[in-house]
């Protein structure tokens, strides 16, 4: 048997599951007191989800047990419309198993990896089978202890049943996984508090080791629904052209192109095919597009010429209201109700385009009050990123706008407590890795974010002069009230008139005039030009005169 | 003069209030007391103020607390004149000094906060400070053949033992009277050391003269003895300081007046007054030996180029000799002269050089 022989006999397709059997770092467990995050994250994104897209206002709870060493039960529970029965065990039992993937839609989860995963994980650390309940609202309510088939990459019911009676709708999920607890810069504590701030229309309970915690609803309106959009063509790379050609049910080009991305019109259809060369020769003997071609008839190389001619031709940008930004209110309610600042401030940016892809940034800063350090708040689709700061976008924007020029403090002995909150909403988040902790550098998307901080910053620095401005007249005017009465004294003793009313004339010119304005600094001002002068030129107090 | 004194004391007060009852912003002109408002009086040659004023404003942050403090010491003032008595500038900041209603702020921190204020008011009413019923400490002594009149006593300063009599704060006639001088001229002595050995040398009998020392910088009080005894006796004004610029300087402040009282040079500079010693020259002229001069350090060297700039350093032996100073790089003590023997400034350096009439103008 020859060589290649034998190693053919070795060579066989590797199951998802198999591949994150041995690759879990790359989806985010690289750790135990990350894995705990991860699975914590995994379920609140996805009862997120399902209760917007159900217009619920989310009602999240988050339940952490310790059930030995480094062992914990992790419980979700929320109030989303449920999952039919059928659904359940592919949706937690099946890697690459969703419903996200394959629409183009603002959403927090896109591969349908995420709570499988989270399956996988819990059954790989510990053994244990995850349990979902779950109730459609319907009075019955279905329990599944599932596991995952690593090789076939299929779940596993290892037993299940329905109970009757209960009127009810949601998903509870629990997994019991080895993993770590901690309470720092990255822990469910903080994952927690910051999705209640960039969801403040949830109600989110967290029960940890430490204590019991409930993040209060802040506002009762849920932000504007995203809806589907179709693929620009700006944002489509050769691979999914030749996959979308070959599946289509359209018949020609044309049709193709038009019906089948957005915003492509018959003009601009025909502009492509022509700098494409998928053309005939027309009546006058020039070369017309072939708008007839059937688009399985299109060869690879075709395809990579009707990529490079897209390049080309103008289209206008991608519809934005498969969109779905929170808003400057929202931003400012959940900043106000968990940081309790002196001062907030917010900025959504009109939507922008990236590779084809529409996408949108919001900004909110807090500052003072109970916010005492600088910190960033990084989200992306409403979820926090609280791993990869260093090579993220919104870090990279933080870092390269002019804080001083704003009246903001920010080298590293002095930092003016404020909180950055920055949020990228996208139907595609360019995320650096699987694992979904930070937003890849584009130049239109740092470009933007920079633009939203310093919208943002110029709002705190015309409220930060504003304060100063009316705390430096408050002290002017307590200066001027605090000598009054020594100097009506001094003056009474000198005329004879009486103190009292020499302070109610000094008191009337504060309220008056020179309390009020700002008149009293341009006068000193107008003094210092004049020179009034102190002793101090004179040398010869060097040597002790009188 | 009391009836003056109280008079311009109640003018500014008044107006103050008239200011406060139109609702303007009440404010005091002052002179302007620095060396950008000074010049040099060629004909009378005095350091004399220039017209340049500055107001002070009560509502104005800068100024509010020094307005503050100028109407206490007004006022301070004229409780003073009224019970008829006389106080120390010290008293005057003890009787003002306290803490303001609701503050932990004192109306005066420390005497140099309120000494400041009071030559302000004297600018600002053009009064002296006698005027005022206040006077500075004392400082400064007097020997030699001069029977005077202080406050009504007799003092013989030919009999003041070993310490002298301490020139008051106050020596205007009304106060001091000069009743019989066998004096020929006045030596100002910088040091209150050499002023000692030359009282225990009996130097002021052998030479009838006066000695005076101001102990460092003069007071006014002093000053105005100098300008007094001068213009009234006649007596010439030899100064004797060490060889430094402060020690000219010194000579320059009586004899011309300073920036920061420019307002009283009439008063307080001697024009007339020469200088003695002790200058870089002496090293050689009385073989004195190079162990007991001083480095210049870098703050002398400053000093003498700014004084080279000063108007009434201008004159050509003035010139030459900071010229000197700064090529030789070295100063000198009077006591330096002790080293050719204790005796050896009063028996050989002093007499030898007023019979020369060795002097710097």
């Amino acid at each position: 048997m020859g060589i290649a022989e034998e190693m053919g006999k070795k060579q066989r397709s590797i199951s998802v599951s198999e591949f994150f059997e041995k690759n879990r770092h790359l989806l985010g467990y690289d750790n135990k007191a990350k894995a705990m995050l991860m699975i914590v994250k995994e379920g609140v994104d996805n009862s997120l989800d399902a209760c917007e897209e159900a217009a619920i206002l989310p009602d999240i709870y988050v339940g952490i047990r310790e059930q030995g060493p480094e062992k914990y039960q992790i419980t979700i529970k929320d109030n989303g419309p449920g999952i039919v029965k059928e659904q359940i065990p592919k949706i937690f039992g099946k890697l690459l198993y969703g419903s996200k993937f394959h629409r183009l839609r603002q959403n927090r989860g896109q591969q349908g990896l995420g709570i499988s995963c989270a399956v996988l994980y819990s059954q790989l650390t510990t053994g244990v089978p995850s349990v979902i309940v779950s109730s459609i609202g319907d009075g019955k309510t279905h329990m599944y202890q599932l596991k995952i088939d690593v090789a076939s990459n299929n779940p596993v019911v290892m037993e299940t049943s329905v109970t009757e009676g209960e009127a009810w709708h949601g998903v509870s999920v629990t997994f019991v996984a080895e993993c770590v607890y901690r309470e720092n810069r990255q822990s469910v504590l903080e994952y927690v508090r910051q999705t209640a701030i960039s969801n403040p229309y949830a109600n989110i309970i967290l029960d940890l080791p430490s204590g019991r915690t409930e993040f209060k609803r802040g506002v009762d309106q849920l932000p504007r629904q995203s809806c589907e959009i179709l693929p620009h063509l700006h944002g489509v790379e050769l691979g999914v052209l030749t996959r979308m050609l070959a599946a289509t049910e359209s018949r020609t080009m044309i049709s193709f192109l038009t019906s089948e991305f957005s915003r492509v019109g018959k003009q601009s259809a025909c502009d492509i095919l022509l700098k494409a060369g998928l053309t005939k020769q027309g009546p006058d003997g020039r070369p017309v597009p072939d708008t007839k071609m059937r688009p399985s008839r299109v060869t690879d190389e075709q395809a990579r010429k009707i990529i490079e001619a897209v390049k080309e031709v103008k289209l206008i940008r991608p519809p934005t209201e498969c969109l779905s930004p929170l808003g400057t209110e929202l931003i400012e309610s959940g900043l106000k109700k968990e940081l309790n600042p002196e001062f907030v401030a917010a900025v959504s940016r009109p939507p922008e385009v990236y590779r084809g892809w529409p996408f949108q940034v919001e900004v909110g800063i807090a500052f003072g009050g109970s916010v005492q350090a600088f910190d960033v708040m990084r989200f992306a689709n409403r979820v926090p990123l609280l791993y990869q700061q260093g090579i993220c976008a919104i870090t990279k924007a933080v870092e390269e706008t002019e804080w001083r020029r704003y009246n903001v403090q920010m080298n590293r002995e002095v930092e003016d407590p404020l909180v950055i909150f920055a949020h990228l909403c996208s139907v595609w988040v360019p995320f650096t890795s699987e694992s979904k902790e930070a937003i890849a550098n584009y130049d239109i998307i740092v470009k933007e974010i920079k633009l939203a901080l310093q919208e943002c910053a110029r709002k705190l620095s015309l409220w930060l002069s504003g304060k100063r401005k009316s705390a430096m007249l408050s002290r002017k005017k307590s200066l001027f009230e605090r000598y009054a009465a020594e100097t009506a004294g001094a003056l009474a003793v000198i005329t004879g008139a009486s103190k009292k009313d020499i302070i109610s004339d000094i008191t009337n010119l504060i309220t008056n005039k020179w309390g009020q304005t700002d008149d009293g600094t341009e006068i000193e001002e107008k003094e210092v030009a004049d020179g009034e002068q102190d002793e101090g030129e004179d040398s010869e107090s060097g040597k002790g005169s009188d | 003069m009391e009836n003056k004194t109280r008079e311009r004391i109640r003018n500014l007060a008044k107006e103050v209030i008239e200011q406060l009852k139109k609702q303007e912003n009440p404010s005091i002109t002052l002179p302007i007391r620095s060396l950008s408002n000074i010049y040099f009086d060629p004909q009378h040659r005095l350091i004399r103020i220039g017209d340049k004023t500055s107001k002070r404003y009560y509502f104005n942050v800068a100024h509010t607390k020094k307005f503050m403090q100028t109407m206490l010491v007004a006022s301070e003032c004229k409780k003073i004149i009224e019970q008829g008595a006389t106080t120390s500038i010290r008293d005057l900041y003890y009787a003002l000094k306290h803490t303001i209603e609701d503050t932990h702020e004192n109306t005066f921190d420390s005497q140099s906060d309120s000494d400041p204020i009071l030559e302000d008011l004297e600018a600002a009413l053009n009064l002296l400070r006698e005027e005022l019923h206040l006077k500075a400490d004392r400082k400064g002594y007097m020997a030699g053949s001069i029977v005077i009149e202080d406050a009504g006593d007799l003092i013989n300063c030919a009999r003041m033992g070993s310490s002298g009599w301490a020139i008051p704060s106050d020596v205007e006639p009304g106060l001091i009277k000069f009743l019989d001088c066998k004096a020929e001229f006045v030596l100002v002595i910088e040091k209150d050391a050499v002023w000692q050995r030359l009282n225990e040398d009996k130097f002021w009998q052998k030479q009838k003269c006066l000695i005076v020392t101001g102990k460092g910088q003069p007071a006014r009080g002093c000053r105005r003895l100098i300008n007094r005894l001068h213009t009234e006796l006649k007596l010439p004004i030899y100064v004797l300081t060490d060889s430094d610029p402060w020690g000219f300087y010194i000579y320059s402040v009586i004899k011309q007046g300073s920036i920061n009282l420019s307002f009283l040079s009439d008063r307080l500079g001697t024009p007339e007054s020469k200088f003695i010693g002790m200058w870089t020259e002496d090293v050689k002229d009385y073989g004195i030996s190079q162990n007991v001069t001083i480095k210049l350090n870098k703050g002398d060297q400053k000093r003498i180029r700014e004084m080279m700039n000063y108007v009434w350093f201008k004159p050509k032996p003035w010139q030459d000799e900071l010229k000197r100073m700064l090529k030789a790089g070295y100063k000198l003590e009077l006591e330096a002269l002790s080293s050719k023997g204790i005796r050896f400034i009063s028996e050989t350096y002093l007499p030898e050089k007023i019979k020369r009439q060795a002097f710097l103008p």
